[in-house]
């Protein structure tokens, strides 16, 4: 299986979702943003971490990247496109998925092992998951994930929602909400499922001796769906 | 062009005689630039007048220093081809002006010493001290120090894996920003800053300079006043994300063989960086100041010489290079430049719109910059106090250990810690909040830990112990986690040179530094000075922070200080004697600020932490902590709180009052859990080595168990310790 991870100037978790790709499996090829074209891939992952300094706006100068027109178009023919963290904010700042993503409630960047309640099971990243409370770990000031009444509707209705956070009985009390996301939302499709964007890092949840291995589930799983 | 003369010469913060010397030395009036340059390079903050003679006196040799201090950071061997580069250096005079940008540009600081050397930066740590917490300015600088050391670690992706906060009203005018920097190299591809070869070419590399930041070092070199508002524009603006492209640049660059030299423009920008590569490797340098990338209009050669702005690096390239280097810094869509070339004439000579506007022989900047034996004053041991026993006897343990363990510089530091990236680059194996923070060495089994600690109460009751202490401190944080201690960066925050009283705690803190460290084999690689935090005449507590590295060369044996089994054996290794004088307990619960810090016994010292190495490369040890501040129910009560696990104290001490016992702070200490089946292998090897040690009791559920009248609940000892911060924040 073949995947890309886009770098963008400012990428800081390009390194380690490239090890964890390789690590379950994948072919994966680095991609500078300046490039025109993708190379020949089952997934492509937008990485977190600070792209162009989130100066501006998160997300948004990487969202106008060259390379994302090839990104756009890849997923728009039902390719496999997976935003990480500032990957997501990417994402919904090219329109590929809906909403925004705030700052934080609190006002404050949030660095911890969460829990997240895995919603929907009919996609390409969930499917066959044995396991629908997952540990991952989140890193970000601005993951609160809000969107208009009619969208926050349209999203339910095709069940767009992939994420929520929650404890680990997979509670999605307000009080489990990390940084105020709208509904605990933690992650979203497109409507077609095969763009996910989700502020957790499965990528930093892969080694026993780092923070968990829940991240190794969803990696070995992605594969196992792709193949 | 200004006139230069005596007066203006004061207002650079040069002394008359030093004024005087400049003239001698170049036989001439300087110009304005020149003088400009020589208030830059001779004042405290890059001559280290005042401390350099003291300086000399630390070991700094040792069989795993590859370099000690004198580079942009120092390196360690840590085997495999391997080498880990660091440094602590603080940012304190800005951070109180401007506490967001003063803790970033810090934080940026000294991430460049470490990539200029060739390394990638694979750890932060830092060192905060504040004021009160009651102090009206304390909380906002607290935001704001945070902020900024986030603010600038996270964006540029280096986790921060460990650090240490603290508060007392010594700061309260003058709070303590210290930043430590780890990076990982090939032993081989290390980068210098001696230039070498004449009519190389000299490169500006990464963002323009701007007016700010001008005279940044002069600004750390001297005391604050009423007027410290006004020095707001001396302070530099941090883009982290420029940084990140900087490093990126950078590392490329490196992995071929353009670089002769390579130099951060860090303090006193321009001008120290090209004096420090010329003077290293005897030679001159010729700018041309035209050709440096300026933000702004119409700069002068004297602001450009002395702006600070931030991530900036000369370079030497080997001719003929410039083109593939250009190339390089244009894909990160950097500045370029080449702005001189490096002579064999020993001057650094600026030309600007076609005329010389400097000239000045490098020596005189670097060799013959002044340096001072000031007078200071010895500090006598305080007499120790006679507590009454009675007044134990008043006491209830349990609301002890709620103020102790809510004390704000004992109390968990979630707060802040969380607001750091301290998992990015996936390697992160301890976090922050253990007793160090371990990061494993990139698709190796190797780890390094690194520690920063500092007991500024202990150094201010008595220096020469207390530097002693510090650096025994971070021996044994390495230790607890199962690292072999190799080397130590020191950052050395000290009132005014100028105060005997401040002159005598620097340099027999030093002297502590030095005897320790000597002793434990644990040498001085680098470090940096800064004196004048005080405001008007008050000096602050004297705080040399350290930061300690040692390797773990399989990470599968690091050790964490959670409580791990129930039924476990608990010992404590090190003598307790019951020195309560400037324990926590006697300063806040009997308010009793005299009397002398614990001694320190660096034989025991050395032989405790190698035993206990010894212990957990045996897999003996199933958890440890040091006993440090707060004493043994201290210890305990954190291991119970992170392993979710209670504890019954069985066999107390009756030589002496519980109270003494629990919470004395002798030194030389750790707090071990082993297996039950292990206890005679472990004693055997501890009585073998002449190591004192107890049994102290055993782990159990959910209750921390001291005597019959004293039990409290876990989630009691949590809520003491975890609150405090968070409330007051909030």
């Amino acid at each position: 299986m073949k995947s890309a991870v886009i770098t963008f100037p400012g990428s800081n978790c390009d390194r380690d979702m490239d090890i964890a790709l390789k690590k379950f499996g994948f072919k994966n090829e680095m991609v500078w943003h300046d490039d025109n074209e993708l190379p020949k891939s089952d997934l492509i992952v937008l990485p977190g971490g600070f792209s162009y300094g989130d100066y501006l706006r998160c997300g948004s100068m990487a969202s106008k990247s060259k390379i994302m027109n090839s990104v756009i178009e890849f997923a728009n023919s039902g390719g496999l496109v997976m935003g990480i963290c500032n990957g997501f904010q990417i994402l919904v700042e090219t329109g590929l998925l809906p909403g925004v993503l705030l700052r934080n409630k609190y006002l404050e960047f949030i660095c911890k092992n969460i829990f997240v309640k895995v919603e929907n099971n009919n996609n390409p990243y969930f499917k066959n998951l044995n396991k629908n409370i997952l540990e991952l770990h989140i890193a970000h000031n601005e993951g609160n994930y809000f969107c208009t009444a009619e969208q926050l509707k349209e999203i339910e209705d095709n069940n767009q929602i992939a994420i929520y956070y929650s404890d680990k009985d997979g509670k999605t009390d307000e009080e489990f909400n990390p940084n105020g996301s709208m509904k605990n939302i933690a992650g979203i499709f497109n409507k077609n499922k095969n763009v996910l964007g989700m502020m957790p890092h499965p990528e930093r949840m892969i080694d026993e001796s780092l923070s968990g291995e829940d991240g190794s589930l969803f990696f070995k799983n992605l594969i196992n769906n792709i193949k | 062009m200004i006139e230069v003369n005596e007066k203006i010469a004061i207002e650079h913060g040069l002394k008359k005689d030093e004024y005087k010397k400049i003239c001698d030395l170049l036989k001439r009036t300087p110009n304005i630039t020149e003088l400009g340059i020589f208030s830059a390079m001779w004042n405290e903050h890059c001559s280290y007048k005042s401390s350099r003679l003291h300086l000399k006196k630390l070991p700094t040799k040792g069989k795993k220093v590859i370099q000690g201090p004198g580079e942009n950071a120092g390196v360690i061997d840590i085997e495999d081809g391997d080498a880990i580069v660091f440094k602590i250096e603080s940012h304190n005079h800005p951070s109180f002006i401007e506490p967001y940008q003063g803790a970033a540009t810090g934080v940026g600081g000294i991430m460049r010493d470490v990539f200029t050397m060739g390394a990638r930066p694979i750890a932060n740590l830092n060192s905060i001290h504040f004021g009160s917490p009651q102090h009206k300015k304390t909380k906002n600088l607290l935001r704001g120090v945070v902020h900024g050391i986030g603010g600038y670690g996270n964006c540029i992706g280096v986790p921060t894996i460990a650090g240490q906060t603290s508060f007392d009203s010594s700061y309260n005018g003058n709070i303590l920003v210290n930043a430590m920097t780890l990076g990982l190299v090939k032993k081989n591809k290390i980068f210098y800053s001696k230039a070498a070869g004449i009519d190389k070419p000299v490169i500006y590399v990464g963002s323009k300079t701007g007016r700010d930041g001008i005279h940044g070092a002069s600004m750390a070199s001297a005391s604050f006043d009423e007027k410290i508002e006004e020095k707001k524009p001396t302070v530099q603006v941090g883009d982290p994300f420029t940084e990140k492209l900087l490093l990126e640049a950078c590392l490329e660059l490196m992995a071929g063989d353009s670089i002769i030299a390579i130099q951060d423009m860090g303090a006193a920008g321009l001008t120290s960086s090209s004096i420090e590569m010329a003077s290293k490797g005897n030679l001159g340098i010729e700018l041309n100041l035209n050709k440096v990338p300026c933000r702004e209009g119409k700069m002068t050669p004297y602001e450009i010489m002395l702006s600070e702005s931030q991530e900036r690096m000369l370079i030497v390239l080997e001719n003929g290079k410039e083109e593939l280097a250009k190339k390089i810094f244009d894909k990160w869509n950097l500045d370029f430049a080449v702005i001189g070339k490096t002579t064999n004439t020993k001057n650094i000579e600026l030309f600007f719109d076609n005329q010389q506007v400097a000239k000045i022989p490098v020596n005189t900047l670097v060799e013959n910059s002044p340096m001072y034996d000031r007078k200071w004053k010895k500090a006598k041991l305080p007499k120790k106090n006679k507590i009454k026993k009675e007044i134990f006897n008043k006491l209830k343990i349990k609301d002890i250990l709620s103020k102790i363990l809510s004390n704000p510089n004992v109390c968990s530091k979630e707060w802040i810690w969380q607001q750091y990236d301290h998992t990015v680059m996936g390697d992160t194996i301890q976090k922050p909040g253990g007793n160090s923070g371990v990061v494993r060495v990139h698709e190796t089994d190797k780890a390094v830990a690194a520690t920063v600690d500092s007991s500024a109460v202990y150094c201010w009751a008595h220096p020469l112990t207390g530097g002693k202490q510090v650096v025994c401190e971070s021996w044994r944080n390495l230790i607890s986690v199962g690292a072999t201690p190799i080397a130590i960066t020191n950052c050395l925050n000290f009132g005014s040179p100028e105060n005997e009283d401040n002159m005598g705690e620097f340099v027999e803190c030093v002297q502590g530094i030095g005897e320790a460290s000597k002793f434990l084999e644990f040498p001085v690689v680098s470090g940096n000075v800064s004196f004048y935090n005080q405001t008007k005449e008050v000096g602050i507590k004297p705080t040399p922070a350290i930061g300690g590295v040692g390797l773990i060369k399989n990470y599968k044996q690091m050790i964490t200080m959670d409580f791990k089994e129930i039924n476990n054996l608990v010992l404590i290794i090190g003598k307790t004697e019951g020195h309560m004088d400037q324990s926590l307990f006697a300063r806040t619960i009997l308010d009793e600020k005299n009397g002398p810090p614990p001694e320190i016994n660096l034989f025991n010292e050395k032989n405790n932490g190698e035993t206990l190495l010894q212990l957990i490369k045996n897999d003996f040890i199933k958890s440890a902590h040091d006993v440090s501040l707060g004493g043994i129910i201290t210890a305990i009560s954190k291991m119970c709180i992170k392993g979710n696990k209670g504890f019954e104290f069985e066999k107390l001490n009756i030589f002496m009052n519980e109270i003494e016992y629990l919470f004395s702070e002798d030194q030389g200490r750790y707090i071990i859990e082993i297996n039950p089946s292990d206890l005679q292998k472990v004693s055997k090897i501890l009585e073998k080595n002449s190591v004192h040690f107890d049994e102290l009791g055993k782990i159990i559920d959910k209750y921390l168990i001291i005597n019959q009248k004293t039990k409290v609940t876990i989630d009691e000892l949590k809520s003491y310790n975890t609150s405090w911060l968070k409330e007051y924040m909030n």
